[in-house]
């Protein structure tokens, strides 16, 4: 008997299968685990931003109670521990190899920021190793040191590779300048704009954790780590860094409290605890505490920007010029160099038709912790230039800003930018109607009014964003650098009682995906969630997978689900055939039930499970036994989500202070499958986006002193910084994927920080301010409104 | 080393602890409860909060000596023996209010402390000033402020089912 339970298909807001154990205490997250014998591990990090090495004295440490071993940079060398690998390689305009230098895990004879690993201790305790690395003595000779991209690129500037000039680590470019050139030289007007987007630390509420753990009867390593993508740690930790082949290393990602792309890196602690523990026949178990999260998790964002836009005299956009430096940090993070580059120049032409662009990016190196993706991952960058600039057009020509934006939408599908993507679905004037309708746009000006009766500066601001996501086509991401293919994996497993067991390649860490996938197979083939299991996150189980960054869960991961659903159904039409004595192709498939065409004769998925697994009367000769198939899935395009936000703000002018007041988006993710999960995605992204407008600035001293070291610093958006939410959708399905879907989890921190500031600047704007730099601090914005600060400048002012 | 003796969901327990030993790290590394969670090493994140005696408490900001003879409840202990989840509980898993789950055990026992404390119903102002000691990366706040609202109507007997009570 089939269940049929429409409820809980594609579509339907289910209930999460995995908030059970997550709200009764029974999560397991990598810190909650203990192996047996373990012993812990501290890792002493460099306080200094530039030093030289002249020698560790561990004697002392090693002599301290419940120590096992002390192990520094030589100890690693000497066991012939490679580098960490960067994952993509970007080329100069001259078509040479940009820089790449050695990312030892253990710090040599140099350290290159505050939080560089410079010695392990291993010990019965925690307590105990952090008691023993306080005894080890670092002989450093501090040297002068560059922390933002203005100083490094300063001619003389501290080196920070001796082998990398100028601390320069490429000089890329994207777009045809010619043809930009010329769109310049006939435009009416151009509009010239220089922004900053704020260097950010992700801050997931895990900190990250790594525990090694070593079975010397089979030679078999394993790591228990807070990643987004275990089988990539296991590729690049076993080939590139300790020598360890893929059957022999096993990599468990298990519950993961939130990544936002912090949590994709191959990290130095990971290989630490994993040659640690084989070294000393024991499980080495090391968890962050936040204060090092902070100098040791990857850092996002971190750009300077000119862009220039040329309008003819009807407003249409005409060509864009931008040139962005963008921040490295000390070393080369494993995606580190496709963020600034293929994931930012690629979206200059976001919504619009813009016919000619051309982007110049120069990444340099500095001495602070390395930057590499974080939610969105160059597209908020992109987002925020191209939806500024367009304010800042519109304010100085004069015409209007939501008819600016509509006169300039991309309204045909496909369509093919000058920097690379083709859109391939899309209604952007229909989410940006409905985001002001939501938002009721034509009534702000009594809002403003009744705002200014009250003594508030209050203000609207819009953003209406794309993104491209779904990484990637591997042919593609192949040609511009990637060196990893990017399809997904996924593997149907029916067992011969009917219920299913899902593999994927994808790994959730907040996403929900053990019930978004579970709908999908329920939805095919008509079985109740409850009867599929989803199972991620460990090397051991799942045949391989590219992992979860880049909204590409869904659709990439999802697909790769779908085709192999669609292997099974085709076996299951063999079996069924054979079973009601019918023609293979007179078999149809619906609802999870097997018919022969025009009868009443079928079978259920069910039946079919039980036949192929115990085969008393099944075609032997030429159907194998067993129902399980495994698809790898290698997207044709990137997908392209849109919509629009809109955000209104008060600002106090007394004090400064900005409160977010109402908050509209209008999405299109193609077809959504838990409408409910969805929003929740969206909720967060527009948190971090609202967060980085307002609120969060990783601040470094001009010495490369981590001066935001603490969440006491590091301001995180609470929740009376937020108001609720207005969401809606208008979905257009993805024309270039089985399934139709785009992907939801980066566009609200894409769309919104724009939003936000065109928002403040709106507010201002009969002040004269052009621009707010963010975040937009209470001390910021005291400073414009009473003439004590900067307008605009891109120095960062602390909160 | 110091011994603590105290009731932990119920349960008594006598423990040997460092005088530097937290509560939090009684909980997850002696009675090994790690649904109480460590994110922030400065007491701002909220993951930890534990009931002591009834009361909220960052169990990362509370000796574990200082713990003797208290009544501690952590997340493990809110359900009943039948497994019936407590109203907060159901009420997060209702409203979506949980992403990763890893804030979620200190900020269900936050919230319930918060209504506990506000017999006379909570307004989306005040469960947001409320929420002031936790900290959420995921989802924003949005469900967990319709949660805590739903849950409240049903602690208070206000209402028995949890669907609207939002609204």
């Amino acid at each position: 008997m089939n269940v049929v339970t429409p409820f809980e298909g594609i579509g339907a807001s289910v209930r999460r299968k995995e908030d059970l154990r997550f709200l009764s205490g029974r999560g397991r997250y990598t810190a909650d685990i203990d192996r047996p014998g373990q012993a812990h591990a501290y890792i002493l990090r460099s306080p200094h931003p530039h030093a030289a090495i002249r020698g560790i004295d561990a004697t002392a440490a090693r002599a301290m109670p419940g120590v096992a071993a002390v192990f520094t940079g030589a100890d690693m060398a000497a066991g012939k521990v490679g580098g960490l690998p960067c994952g993509w390689g970007v080329k100069n305009k001259d078509g040479s190899p940009m820089a790449e230098p050695p990312h030892p895990v253990l710090a040599v004879d140099r350290v290159r920021h505050v939080g560089d690993p410079v010695a392990v201790v291993v010990a019965a305790t925690r307590a105990q190793a952090r008691d023993a690395a306080e005894a080890i003595v670092v002989d450093y000779a501090p040297l002068p040191a560059v922390a933002t991209i203005e100083e490094a690129l300063r001619p003389g500037a501290p080196a920070v590779h001796d082998e990398v000039a100028g601390n320069l680590c490429f000089d890329w470019h994207l777009g045809d300048k010619a043809v930009t050139d010329a769109a310049f030289a006939k435009a009416d007007r151009v509009v010239t704009f220089e922004l900053v987007n704020n260097r950010l630390i992700p801050n997931a509420m895990e900190p990250r954790a790594a525990i090694g753990d070593y079975d010397p009867s089979a030679d078999e390593h394993t790591l228990y780590t807070t990643s987004q993508n275990p089988h990539v740690i296991r590729l690049l930790m076993g080939a590139f860094v300790l020598g360890i082949p893929e059957s022999r290393l096993r990599v468990v990602a298990p519950d993961v409290g939130g990544g936002f792309g912090s949590k994709i890196y191959h990290y130095a602690e990971e290989a630490i605890v994993t040659w640690a523990a084989a070294r000393l026949e024991r499980p080495v178990k090391w968890v962050a505490d936040r204060t090092e999260s902070f100098v040791s998790d990857a850092h996002g964002r971190d750009h300077v920007t000119r862009a220039e836009l040329a309008l003819d005299g009807e407003g249409n956009f005409l060509g864009l010029r931008v040139a962005t430096r963008a921040n490295m940090g000390a070393y080369l993070s494993t995606f580190a160099p496709s963020i600034p580059t293929y994931l930012y120049g690629t979206l200059l032409a976001g919504v619009y038709r813009t016919p000619a662009i051309y982007v110049e990016v120069k990444a340099v190196f500095t001495h602070t912790v390395p930057v590499d993706a974080y939610r969105g991952a160059g597209r908020p960058e992109a987002t925020y230039l191209l939806e500024r600039l367009v304010d800042v057009a519109a304010a100085e020509t004069g015409i209007d800003r939501i008819a600016l934006r509509r006169r300039n939408l991309v309204s045909q599908f496909p369509h093919q930018t000058p920097v690379a993507l083709e859109y391939d679905s899309g209604n952007h004037a229909a989410t940006l109607e409905a985001a002001l309708r939501a938002a009721d746009w034509d009534g702000f000006e009594s809002r403003r009014a009744e705002a200014k009766a009250r003594g508030k500066l209050r203000g609207i601001g819009v953003s209406t964003y794309l993104e491209a996501c779904g990484l990637a086509p591997s042919h593609l991401a192949g040609q511009l650098g990637a060196r990893a293919g990017l399809y997904e994996v996924g593997t149907i497993r029916f067992h011969p009682t009917g219920s299913v067991t899902v593999l994927t390649g994808s790994h959730s860490h907040g996403q929900g995906h053990e019930t978004t996938f579970a709908q999908l197979v329920a939805d095919r083939f008509g079985l109740p969630v409850s009867q599929v299991e989803v199972v991620h996150g460990d090397t051991g189980k799942i045949p391989f997978g590219m992992g979860t960054y880049g909204s590409r869960s869904l659709a990439v991961g999802g697909n790769a689900m779908a085709m192999a659903m669609d292997k099974i159904v085709a076996k299951g039409r063999r079996i069924a055939a054979h079973l009601l004595e019918a023609a293979v192709e007179d078999v149809e498939f619906e609802g999870g039930k097997f018919r022969v065409a025009g009868t009443d004769r079928e079978k259920t998925i069910g039946e079919i499970a039980m036949a192929a697994y115990v085969p008393h009367n099944y075609p032997l000769a030429e159907i194998e036994p067993g129902l399980e198939e495994t698809a790898f899935y290698d997207p044709k395009n990137f997908t392209y989500p849109g919509g629009c936000h809109v955000c209104e703000v008060e600002i106090d002018p007394e004090t400064g202070h900005v409160q977010v007041v109402n908050f509209t988006a209008a999405d299109d993710f193609g077809r959504v499958i838990n409408p409910m999960v969805v929003e929740g995605q969206v909720h967060g992204g527009v948190a971090q986006g609202v967060g980085q407008a307002l609120l969060e600035a990783c601040v470094y001293d001009a010495d490369g002193q981590l001066l935001t070291g603490s969440i006491m610093d590091y301001n995180l958006p609470r929740a009376e910084d937020l108001p609720s939410l207005s969401l809606s959708h208008h979905d257009t399905p993805c024309l270039t994927n089985p399934l139709g879907v785009k992907g939801c989890g980066e566009a609200g921190a894409i769309g919104s920080p724009p939003a936000v500031i065109n928002a403040v600047v709106d507010a201002l704007r009969e002040r004269g301010v052009r621009h707010v730099e963010m975040p937009a601090t209470p001390a910021r914005i005291w400073g414009i409104i009473h003439g004590g600060g900067p307008k605009g400048a891109p120095a960062i002012a602390a909160a | 080393m110091p011994q603590v003796s105290l009731t932990v969901n119920g349960k008594p327990h006598s423990v040997e602890v460092e005088g530097r030993t937290l509560l939090v790290e009684l909980l997850r590394e002696k009675l090994r409860l790690t649904g109480t969670h460590v994110g922030c090493d400065t007491s701002q994140c909220g993951a930890c909060v534990v009931h002591v005696d009834g009361e909220s408490v960052k169990s990362c900001t509370m000796l574990a000596v200082q713990a003797e003879g208290a009544d501690v409840t952590t997340i493990e202990g809110l359900a009943s023996a039948d497994g019936t989840l407590h109203p907060m509980q159901e009420a997060f898993r209702e409203y979506h209010a949980l992403q990763c789950g890893f804030c979620t055990p200190g900020m269900v026992m936050s919230a319930i402390d918060l209504v506990m404390k506000h017999p006379e119903g909570l307004d989306e102002k005040q469960i947001r000033e409320g929420l002031e000691g936790n900290l959420c990366r995921c989802t924003g706040y949005h469900n967990i402020v319709k949660a805590i609202a739903a849950a409240a109507e049903v602690m208070h007997g206000r209402r028995t089912e949890l669907a609207q009570a939002a609204e």
